[in-house]
């Protein structure tokens, strides 16, 4: 329910951040008079070293946070859900050809493989992007790569073929609606996951560029004023946690409603 | 077990193939042109022809993915346009500090981690329980690079108890090169106020990369520690009128430690991915940190070669996992 909440909330703040902040408009906007003042009735969350106001910055970097999480998601979902189908109920050597090929992808930490690709196609909030979507979407074709296998051999599947189904049908109105769920589940959790991903693109100079709001590359500039303008590099942080957090409770609440044996352990 | 475990090692080969036709491709087609890049700006087309034929860019794809196997089978990796040595030995030099500093991590996230999952679990709904799901939850939320910064902050900023960032203080000499972990190496040598700092030194950035980590493995303990507790045979021993601690130490926990033990391999990915930036934010000369310095100084060759290492020891590492279960588990062992 809290999950829930938190992502309502942050995609309301994300498409009309006028709600909260009235002229969210002048968040990019310095003033050198202002610079670096600690947080008061005027800045919530105080200034940065150009005079903008962190609450304003945080509230916009809401939107590319989010943007960026659906965009990889949906792109890894796009590519990953297609081939896990594919292979999960074919055999022989298509299937084989693209596990492997996930396995080669999910043979390094999904960081590190997205910081090389990131950093060769150039610094940007894009190539983060494309960089986290191409290496994402193994992750879904494992999942729906098991499930598939576990209904494939169901005997709706069999009456189905010896209907004379074609493969194509049976894979998407059959198989697919049957392997929904962990998917879902999967791109909820995928959604704060990537964030956090993004955050440390940002962070490490491959993501967003400035005047981005971003709050990964926000941390990585006002780490450079601490400690004595600590509110700097604490806000941005404080948002990413709390809006992974949603996303992670939510993950966790929709898993217990489609998966009701996993509910008496909590 | 032991047919399985040279099956699996066999088995990360054709991976770690596969790793190296993906860094070969994208240092390729994906990058800036290396022989524009060597040359400079000032460098006529004749120059640049010159140096692409130097380097054999001109011969067939596959004699170019060829050679690039071959390197990299002998470790050579080409020179790092950062710090103009091998990378190959770049690598070597600084891999030691992030193992350390990820077996640190590990020890921290599996003794803390079950530790508390497993009072968590015994003590269901109390309040202790509640506040180790609270912060687990929150900790898995966080990013670690975040988490790296508030601890200097409190830590090292406002409270000085413990120091900002390195391996030692400036001018301490590490202790004499053995197995390159200074706190093995230390103890080896009886050096106890180097062993002292190095620790101090550790303390942060360790506990840093070890919370997510900490907070799943907690999460496993406490759900396994409540099936068991539920368990017919705990509650039999409860009837009978044991006291509580001799029905959870010797026989739930047994019970419940083989899903935690072996999330703690499958987290081994999560410590790497978080070591890089955590290690940036220490100044901690391995890896991660040489990793950031490559991607600032655009050294292409360097970042792959990471990745390509990254690979090799998370291939490793997971077989490890895979042997460890069947220790712990009979049941496994058997099938293995």
């Amino acid at each position: 329910m809290l999950g829930l909440l938190i992502v309502l909330a942050a995609v309301v703040l994300a498409f009309v951040p006028e709600l909260l902040v009235s002229d969210i408009g002048t968040a990019n906007r310095g003033n050198i008079l202002s610079r670096l003042k600690p947080p008061s009735d005027l800045f919530l969350f105080g200034t940065d070293d150009l005079g903008r106001d962190v609450f304003k910055r945080v509230i916009l970097g809401t939107r590319s946070a989010l943007t960026i999480a659906v965009a990889v998601v949906s792109v890894a979902m796009v590519i990953g859900v297609p081939l896990g189908l594919v292979a999960g109920y074919m055999q022989g050597f298509w299937s084989e050809a693209i596990m492997r090929i996930t396995d080669v992808f999910l043979a390094v930490p999904q960081l590190i493989l997205a910081i090389a690709i990131a950093q060769i196609l150039g610094r940007g909030a894009e190539s983060a992007m494309i960089a986290l979507a191409v290496t994402y979407w193994p992750f879904f074709t494992r999942t729906v790569y098991a499930e598939t296998q576990r209904v494939r051999s169901s005997l709706f599947i069999e009456a189905l073929e010896g209907l004379g189904a074609s493969r194509l049908r049976i894979m998407a109105f059959h198989i697919l609606p049957n392997v929904a769920a962990p998917v879902i589940v999967r791109a909820t959790v995928g959604m704060g996951f990537t964030i956090l991903t993004a955050a440390v693109l940002g962070f490490l100079g491959v993501g967003a560029t400035p005047p981005d709001p971003d709050w990964g590359l926000s941390i990585s500039e006002g780490r450079k004023y601490l400690p004595e303008q600590w509110w700097y590099a604490t806000f941005p942080g404080l948002a990413i946690m709390i809006l992974v957090l949603g996303f992670n409770l939510l993950g966790d609440g929709i898993r217990d409603l489609v998966d009701p044996r996993l509910r008496k352990s909590r | 077990m032991l047919l399985f475990a040279i099956r699996r090692l066999l088995l990360i080969l054709p991976i770690l193939l596969g790793l190296l036709l993906l860094t070969f491709l994208m240092l390729r087609f994906g990058g800036s042109d290396p022989a524009a890049a060597i040359a400079g700006d000032i460098a006529t087309p004749q120059q640049i022809e010159e140096i692409r034929e130097g380097l054999g860019l001109n011969q067939p794809i596959i004699v170019q993915f060829w050679d690039y196997l071959k390197d990299a089978a002998r470790g050579d990796f080409g020179v790092s346009v950062y710090s103009n040595r091998p990378v190959g030995l770049d690598i070597a030099r600084r891999l030691p500090a992030t193992l350390e500093l990820t077996f640190a991590a590990l020890l921290i996230a599996t003794v803390f981690g079950i530790g508390f999952g497993t009072l968590a679990g015994v003590y269901r709904n109390s309040i202790f329980d509640y506040v180790v799901r609270i912060v687990s939850v929150a900790g898995l939320a966080a990013a670690s690079f975040w988490i790296a910064i508030m601890f200097q902050l409190v830590f090292a900023m406002e409270l000085d108890v413990l120091p900002l960032r390195g391996r030692l203080p400036t001018g301490m000499e590490a202790p004499q090169f053995i197995t390159g972990l200074y706190l093995v190496d230390c103890l080896l040598t009886g050096n106890l106020a180097t062993f002292w700092e190095a620790f101090r030194h550790m303390i942060l950035p360790a506990v840093t990369i070890s919370l997510g980590g900490l907070a799943t493995i907690a999460r496993f303990t406490r759900s396994a520690v409540i099936a068991s507790m539920q368990s017919e045979f705990a509650m039999y021993e409860e009837a009978v009128g044991y006291p509580r601690h001799r029905v959870v130490f010797p026989y739930v926990l047994r019970n419940s430690l083989v899903t935690p033990v072996t999330q703690v391999g499958l987290l081994f990915g999560a410590f790497i991915s978080n070591a890089v930036a955590v290690e940036a934010v220490f100044d901690w000369p391995g890896l991660g940190s040489y990793l950031v310095e490559a991607i600032f100084t655009s050294d292409y060759q360097a970042v792959l070669a990471v990745t390509l290492v990254i690979g090799a020891i998370y291939g490793l590492v997971n077989i490890l996992v895979d042997l460890t279960h069947g220790l712990l588990d009979p049941r496994v062992a058997e099938r293995m």
